[in-house]
């Protein structure tokens, strides 16, 4: 949807700000150039981090007729890159550059079927398609899960307007999403859009595949920003430019290399392109792939990563693959003598 | 010149087009198996069907580079491939194959556009598509009844699709422009009534005990060899928005009860238009021309719409004359006259649509 993505970069006031669940904050703006926000939609915003600006996505929860009022609403996550920290630090009354709402997600109306599955502060992306689905009176099921009631935004707002036809799983309250047999209900005909940390999509594409449902029926967005592990601070060399340098945990290893000095090709960086992929020469520890450009297969070869968003990480740390039953898909054999060595692909 | 704001928009000498609403974005037969390329409302569309035959309508550029659809072939029941790269979209407009990778960008769509057919045409809706209901297609049901024959063609209209609702709106032009044909004085001398209901317009005029023009001096002998005498004349015109406008044309042998209902001494037929703009500069303009007499006449069929052919190219020639001398005068208004209060009030309407859509430009 090039041709509709040109951004428009204007500034927005913040109109109004409350806490909607345990650390998810939402923050209403008014754009200086308003236009609606159709369900999908989310802007992109210069947030402040550590004295530098730089450019998140957050999609866009509701917006009224006129595009007046976009809601986001943005889950304080202390282990990502910073821009959630800003956002909650946000108060009525001031000011940010954002873009007009941005479609990367759209929603196609007419299939037979809908089911919309939220993980979490995924259902920031889900919520407004919701909406349209029951005003158009579409054969929906928004299927929202959660760790805890506390943890989930909307819940009460969302329940009351879908009733029956929303589907709650509460990870404490003993009622967990079952990816597969949720699968299994997405007869032909049934489009899925889905929103959620990474593990949660994997372990839905992963059936998907297995039961050989039409791929393009199966919609989701991704902004790169969650994995199978925590992200942790690791080294990475390339021999080439003869560099060496430090991931902190907060920051992303395309970013470290570019603030390094290194010219790198990139594109998305929200893993979905590939443009910023760089090849592994030697690996000590485990890739966590955190895009969707690769395979599988291609993601449990390891001889290549996506930059924006994949990470290494040491295998004795734990685990945080809490929310899925299965395991993460690329276990590899790790050699945890090895250091870190890659060579950016497209650096020459 | 002095107005007021709400009635200077109404002479905006060309009108933006509500995005809400269907267009006729091709005859039936046109669209087949093989892509091909119409602009509707200043965006390219790729249109084809898909081996079920449903029509498929996606935006005629490659989400990659841009690349038109169009210039691609269909694959598979219902996809089409990029030309370029090789991508293949499926008839939602999502892609099902990128060649050079092992997965599918999740972002990689190209906008699909809504159709429906109905009334021998395809139907595009290119705004908002949770409003596209398709109950909202403007009737054109003579196209398809079996009380009806008679066949159309397709005009590129080098103007505005304002000018030519203004056009069928306002037939006293045939007295000047259709000479030889359709026109005749007593056009611009009869009244005529005009009444809005809603997103509908109805101009009716009457022409009582006059002389038929050629042209329909012709019909009524098909139906009633050797005829002689004077006729009432009708034109009753329906415009339904955004575009649509059926015209009730006849002749009656005078005094036989036409203007009260009953049509029996006559030939009846229904000028069928709809416009599409293509740009703010151009049209398609799609026209029928069906009669209720001789239905079984392959031969009639033809020659009427050869005929009304013939005459709808003096129009063609006209609008475009028209939309030049807009187009090298922009300093000087529109002035109406009594005999535009059926194109005011079809203005009016498009008015209020575009101001639904948040697209009205401002009064000047």
């Amino acid at each position: 949807m090039a041709a509709t993505n040109i951004e428009t970069w204007q500034s927005a006031t913040v109109i109004e700000t409350i806490e909607v669940a345990q650390g998810i904050l939402r923050i209403v703006l008014e754009p200086t150039m308003p236009v609606k926000a159709e369900p999908g939609t989310h802007i992109d915003l210069m947030v402040q981090i550590d004295g530098e600006i730089v450019k998140r996505s957050y999609s866009v929860v509701e917006s009224n007729q006129t595009g007046t009022r976009l809601a986001l609403s943005v889950m304080k996550a202390p282990l990502s890159r910073g821009g959630s920290i800003f956002m909650h630090s946000l108060r009525p009354g001031q000011t940010l550059e954002i873009t007009q709402p941005l479609q990367n997600f759209p929603l196609r109306v007419g299939a037979q079927r809908y089911i919309l599955l939220a993980g979490g502060i995924g259902i920031t992306a889900i919520a407004n398609m919701a909406a349209v689905l029951k005003q158009l009176k579409a054969d929906y099921t928004l299927v929202y899960a959660g760790r805890s009631r506390q943890s989930m935004a909307y819940l009460d707002e969302l329940t009351e307007l879908h009733g029956q036809r929303l589907e709650a799983h509460i990870d404490d309250e003993g009622s967990a999403l079952k990816v597969n047999e949720l699968v299994k209900r997405a007869s032909e005909g049934t489009e899925v859009y889905m929103c959620g940390p990474i593990r949660l999509m994997d372990a839905v594409r992963r059936n998907w595949i297995e039961r050989e449902l039409d791929l393009p029926n199966l919609r989701y967005e991704t902004f790169g920003n969650s994995g199978w592990y925590d992200p942790e601070e690791f080294t990475v060399r390339v021999p080439k430019l003869n560099l060496e340098v430090t991931v902190p945990q907060g920051r992303s290893m395309l970013e470290a290399l570019e603030d390094a000095g290194a010219d790198m090709m990139f594109d998305c960086r929200k893993g979905e392109c590939g443009l910023c992929e760089v090849r592994i020469l030697e690996l000590s520890g485990t890739i966590d792939h955190r895009d969707v450009f690769y395979s599988e297969r291609q993601q449990r070869l390891s001889t290549k990563m996506n930059c924006c968003v994949s990470r290494a990480v040491n295998l004795k740390n734990r685990c945080t693959n809490r929310h899925i039953n299965d395991g993460p898909r690329h276990q590899s054999p790790s050699n945890q003598t090895r250091e870190h060595q890659k060579t950016p692909t497209n650096v020459l | 010149m002095t107005t007021t704001a709400a009635t200077s928009s109404t002479t905006n000498k060309v009108l933006p087009h509500p995005l809400n609403a269907w267009y006729v974005v091709g005859w039936d037969h046109e669209i087949t198996r093989k892509p091909m390329s119409r602009r509707i409302a200043n965006r390219p569309v790729a249109l084809y069907r898909t081996e079920d035959g449903k029509v498929v309508a996606l935006a005629d550029a490659c989400w990659h580079r841009l690349a038109p659809l169009s210039m691609g072939k269909t694959v598979g029941k219902d996809g089409i491939q990029c030309p370029y790269h090789g991508i293949v979209y499926n008839s939602a407009g999502r892609c099902v194959s990128m060649p050079a990778q092992e997965t599918i960008n999740p972002s990689a769509t190209v906008p699909s556009f809504p159709t429906v057919e109905r009334y021998r045409y395809v139907w595009i809706w290119m705004g908002d598509p949770t409003l596209a209901d398709p109950e909202l297609v403007p009737d054109m049901h003579q196209m398809t009844s079996e009380q009806w024959a008679g066949d159309g063609l397709t005009i590129h209209a080098a103007c505005n699709f304002q000018l030519v609702l203004d056009n069928l709106m306002d037939l006293t032009h045939e007295e000047f422009v259709h000479s030889s044909t359709i026109g005749q004085e007593e056009l611009s001398e009869s009244d005529f009534v005009t009444v809005r209901e809603g997103n509908k317009v109805t101009v009716t005029r009457w022409m009582h005990n006059i002389d038929a023009p050629p042209f329909w001096l012709k019909n009524m002998r098909d139906k009633f060899p050797g005829f002689e005498g004077k006729v009432d004349r009708w034109q009753i015109i329906n415009f339904e928005a955004p575009s649509t406008i059926s015209i009730d044309v006849g002749v009656a042998k005078a005094g036989t009860g036409a203007p009260e209902g009953d049509r029996s001494q006559g030939v009846n037929g229904f000028v069928m238009n709809t416009i599409t703009p293509e740009t703010d500069r151009s049209s398609h303009y799609f026209w029928a021309f069906m009669r209720n007499y001789c239905l079984d006449s392959q031969l009639i069929t033809t020659q009427l719409r050869d005929g009304v052919h013939g005459v709808f190219g003096e129009d063609e020639e006209m609008l475009k004359a028209q939309q030049a001398a807009i187009d090298a005068n922009p300093d000087y208004e529109f002035y109406n006259l009594n005999i535009d209060s059926g194109g005011m009030w079809v203005r009016r309407i498009l008015e209020a649509m575009l101001d639904a859509e948040g697209r009205l430009p401002s009064a000047s």
